[in-house]
């Protein structure tokens, strides 16, 4: 290094030494005394059901029994001790691990689990249930975040993964039900979200047009055609135009009696396994390889991608159509996997859910995955809790997956940095 | 190495109806440095633009080797053997030197996998060969500038360039790295390379040129060997006689009436850009404040303004405290400030120069007189301002923003110089002005000292501190590096700039 650098002075003004900041192990301590109070204290005495595998699994384990006061006080006290690691870190001038945040959410929401279903009408549960349908609706939502990191990565805001997921579910059910296969539904949807995302890329990158306003105004477009096209055409013809049948599930022999994960991973439609291959190319497409490097170079700094012979524009048209596409494959999911017909406005505002997955997500194809998992998690647990009755209002319970996402979105990302050129049209000269 | 001999002929580039290169005959023998010498505004950049292929030129053509050639994008330019290291350079922040060096020709294996291990080898080579000392894994963001460029410079070599622009490559370095810099052409030059150097800096371009072009609005003027004198260069580069040398009498410092002490600016991130900063300037003197910019000049003289949050530490002009003063307070205790960036800070660019000439006085005697304006006055006014400091306006009425530099820069400084000043702030005084309205403001800024007002001048320009200064503080890292007389060596300077103190290793 040529740099030269001065030596620290030690007689020069003093400054108060580093503090890292406090938000961390403050919100931890609050939430874990809130714990051990009302899950432990003042928590139900039912015992709590926690079964782990289904009757028909090739292996059997035993449901986990939690008694519900002695195990919120457990799990309150776990959770207080680790927030006091965190506060004795603190004053040691020093941050909490990333991994702490993380163990202390997954204690905190197993505790709420705890709470919750022990006080239920039928204090019982499937733990392998409650994964499985997690991911079964975090599907459209990885999905919809794979689009939004493909399109903010190479430098344009897609406010319009709404609009796309919506635009796929409809042509999904349309073109499966007039051509009687799912399978060729599933590839309209990708051509139809690749259509609106198109109209995003033009008026974006070519007219210059606010990305805000473009990707805002989509999602009311897309939302009023296909809510007049359904009421129309599919509620007087329901037979004819909204009867796409679903895509088959594929287990996968074997592998899909593993308690747990064999559900997850094993036992999908087509959709399930394109979204684990989706994440996979598209991390390693992006980080591994040349096409990836350009794209990255182009959404932090479109004129150096320029001066060295990059098509700036043409790379985010490509990126964003291509988004689009993966978008419209997510909106399949909702007409040929979860129900097999279109109604109107079926996405119901995931796809911004899907944006909060993929900002949560640190723009990386892994970290959208997760935060959807974690999303899908919360629209699962709020269904399930009303099956098995829980005391806690049907109203509060549908609040859920917005909460967590304002949680997560505020609290635990911190300073995540986007891609510098993201949201700015690239002007040559 | 191959070597390219390189020709423009009749090159023209308008944009509108704004020539902003005219007919320009060039020509790049291999394996010399070539410079081209010219004003801010002169077409140098939009040239090197056009020979790069990132401007398609209106007229003319360029030859390589003899062979016309078509830039249609800076990849048809690369693979011709031209590379380019701009003055705002080209790097990702956020990548890491290899990725940055691999960008756009990328090796790669099966399926267009990126192998950087290829990149990081040819790297170590280059750094090694030419003693660069760059590591192929640091991320560019974490790195100073003058490495950032060295990678910019491996960019173009891994490309095979034979060709090398460098467009204004020493306007971010401190004399040091520029000196270094200066010996990595001289070995780039030894190799087979040509370079082709943009500079407006007299004493470099003389350094290490073999031939001088120099370009005036748009044209070329004519060529010129190294061994011309500076005060030549300089005629030819304004198109008029100039004289370098300011020949300012010594200063006669009275009374002490401006006292910082321990300023110190804290910034968003907890750093310090301003850390515990304190000086004096007397009635009579200049002091000019050297630094490689970012080290905290632009924050100490918003400090002193008042438009900078979180500032400690203690500002008196005549004995009356300035810190925590509303601006117009500042300005009304008889402070001048001519800010570093025109215009953005210095005029609004749609209004008329009669207005930008009252924007600190409009509201007050004899320009207004309770909620109105006087435009009598103000016009009154302007005529005498246009007039006293030679600004070259179409009218009194016309938008400040369609001036040029050097005429927006009289503009401010008229206005700041007058009311009656018992301090006057300059920052950049000259920056981006042609060399004939660089003279004048130097002048006008002499003749304020020499009135009696205390004058603080801050520049990254080491040229400038030197002609103005009576004493030199330099900055480095928001620290105060050192005050030194007037006539200490352009050598301690440098070291200063590079945050070594005056007297051997210490810093105070």
């Amino acid at each position: 290094m040529s740099a030269t650098t001065t030596a620290p002075k030690p007689g020069s003004t003093a400054l108060p030494a580093f503090r890292p900041s406090m938000k961390v192990p403050l919100s931890l301590g609050i939430l874990a005394l809130i714990a051990l109070v009302f899950f432990g204290f003042l928590g139900p005495d039912q015992t709590a059901e926690m079964k782990i595998s289904d009757a028909g699994d090739a292996v059997a384990v035993p449901a986990l029994m939690i008694p519900g006061q002695v195990g919120g006080v457990v799990l309150g006290i776990l959770l207080l001790a680790m927030a006091a690691y965190s506060i004795y870190l603190w004053t040691q001038g020093e941050r909490s691990p990333k991994w702490l945040p993380i163990a202390f959410a997954v204690v905190f929401v197993f505790a709420l689990l705890v709470w919750i279903v022990a006080g239920a009408r039928q204090p019982s549960i499937s733990l392998a249930g409650l994964v499985a349908g997690s991911v079964t609706l975090a599907v459209p939502l990885v999905f919809g975040s794979l689009s939004g990191v493909l399109c903010e990565r190479v430098g344009v805001v897609n406010i319009a993964i709404e609009g796309q997921l919506l635009g796929g579910a409809f042509t999904a059910a349309l073109v499966a039900t007039m051509t009687g296969s799912p399978y060729i539904g599933l590839i309209a949807a990708a051509a139809a979200g690749a259509a609106v995302s198109m109209v995003l890329a033009v008026f974006s990158i070519k007219y210059l047009v606010n990305q805000i306003i473009v990707g805002v105004v989509l999602n009311v477009l897309v939302s009023g055609l296909t809510g007049f096209l359904y009421g129309t055409l599919m509620v007087p013809n329901k037979e004819q135009f909204n009867t796409p049948g679903r895509l088959d599930i594929l287990p996968i022999p074997l592998l899909s009696d593993i308690p747990i994960i064999g559900p997850i991973l094993f036992e999908q439609s087509i959709a399930g396994y394109l979204m684990y291959i989706a994440v996979a190319v598209v991390w390693f497409g992006l980080f591994k390889t040349r096409w990836g490097l350009r794209v990255r170079a182009v959404g932090e700094h479109p004129q150096a991608a320029d001066t060295l012979g990059i098509n700036v524009n043409a790379t985010r048209f490509r990126n964003v159509t291509l988004g689009g596409a993966i978008a419209g494959i997510g909106g399949a999911v909702f007409t040929l996997v979860t129900i097999d017909s279109f109604t109107k406005d079926i996405s119901g505002g995931r796809g911004f859910i899907a944006l909060a997955a993929l900002i949560f997500g640190r723009w990386n194809p892994i970290g959208a995955f997760l935060a959807s998992l974690l999303f899908g998690f919360a629209y699962n647990l709020q269904s399930i809790l009303g099956i098995i009755g829980t005391p806690v209002p049907s109203q509060f319970m549908a609040m859920l997956p917005y909460l967590v996402t304002i949680f997560a979105v505020a609290g635990l990302v911190g300073k995540s940095r986007p891609p510098a050129a993201s949201g700015i049209p690239y002007v040559k000269g | 190495m191959g070597v390219v001999k390189l020709e423009l002929k009749g090159i023209s580039k308008a944009f509108g109806t704004f020539y902003a290169n005219q007919d320009i005959d060039l020509v790049v023998e291999s394996g010399q440095i070539h410079c081209l010498l010219g004003e801010n505004g002169a077409g140098k950049s939009t040239l090197m633009n056009v020979l790069y292929g990132l401007y398609e030129p209106t007229a003319g053509q360029i030859l390589v080797d003899d062979q016309p050639v078509n830039f249609r994008g800076p990849g048809d330019a690369m693979a011709a053997g031209i590379g380019m290291v701009h003055q705002h350079f080209m790097l990702v922040p956020v990548f890491t030197v290899a990725e940055n060096v691999a960008l756009g020709a990328e090796p790669t294996t099966f399926g267009g996998v990126l192998s950087i291990d290829e990149t990081r080898k040819k790297i170590r080579e280059i750094s090694d060969k030419y003693g660069f000392d760059v590591d192929p894994d640091a991320l560019v963001e974490d790195l100073p500038v003058g490495v950032q460029q060295r990678v910019e410079i491996i960019k173009a070599l891994v490309r095979e360039a034979k060709v090398l622009i460098l467009d204004e490559p020493t306007a971010v370095l401190t004399p040091q790295e520029t000196d270094e810099l200066l010996d990595i052409m001289r070995q780039l030059k030894a190799g087979g390379t040509s370079i082709v150097f943009i500079s407006h800096k007299l004493r470099e371009v003389k350094a290490v040129s073999d031939v001088i072009t120099v370009v005036r609005r748009g044209k070329v003027v004519g060529d010129a060997p190294p061994s011309a004198s500076a005060t030549e260069l300089a005629s030819m580069m304004v198109g008029r006689p100039v004289s370098l040398s300011l020949n300012k009498a010594p200063a006669q410092p009275k009374e002490t009436t401006f006292v910082v002490e321990n300023l110190t600016v804290r910034a968003a991130n907890g750093t310090n850009v301003v850390d515990g900063i304190s000086f004096t300037i007397a009635q009579g003197e200049i002091l000019a404040v050297a630094g490689v910019q970012g080290n905290g000049q632009t924050e100490l003289t918003e400090a002193i303004l008042g438009v900078q949050e979180h500032v400690t530490g203690s500002v008196t002009l005549d004995g009356k405290q300035l810190l925590g003063l509303p601006v117009k307070d500042v300005l009304r205790s008889g402070v001048g400030f001519v800010p570093e960036d025109r215009t953005v800070d210095g005029l609004v660019g749609p209004f008329s120069v009669a207005e930008n000439l009252v924007l600190d006085l409009y509201d007050q005697a004899p320009f207004a007189s309770g909620i109105s304006m006087k435009p009598a006055k103000v016009a009154e006014h302007a005529k005498a301002k246009i007039e006293e400091f030679d600004i070259r306006t179409p009218s009194a009425g016309s938008a400040a923003g369609t001036l040029s530099g050097g005429n927006q820069q009289k503009v401010v400084m008229a206005r700041e110089l007058s009311r009656p000043l018992r301090l006057f702030i300059a920052s950049q005084p000259t920056r981006g002005v042609d060399v004939g309205s660089i003279e004048f403001l130097h002048k006008r800024i002499v003749a304020e000292r020499d009135v009696g007002t205390p004058v603080m001048i801050v520049s990254t320009e080491l040229d400038e501190v030197i002609e103005l200064a009576d004493r030199i503080a330099v900055l480095y890292k928001g620290k105060l590096v050192g005050i030194v007389p007037a006539g200490t060596p352009r050598d301690t300077l440098g070291l200063m700039m590079a945050g070594v103190g005056p007297e051997g290793g210490s810093d105070d």
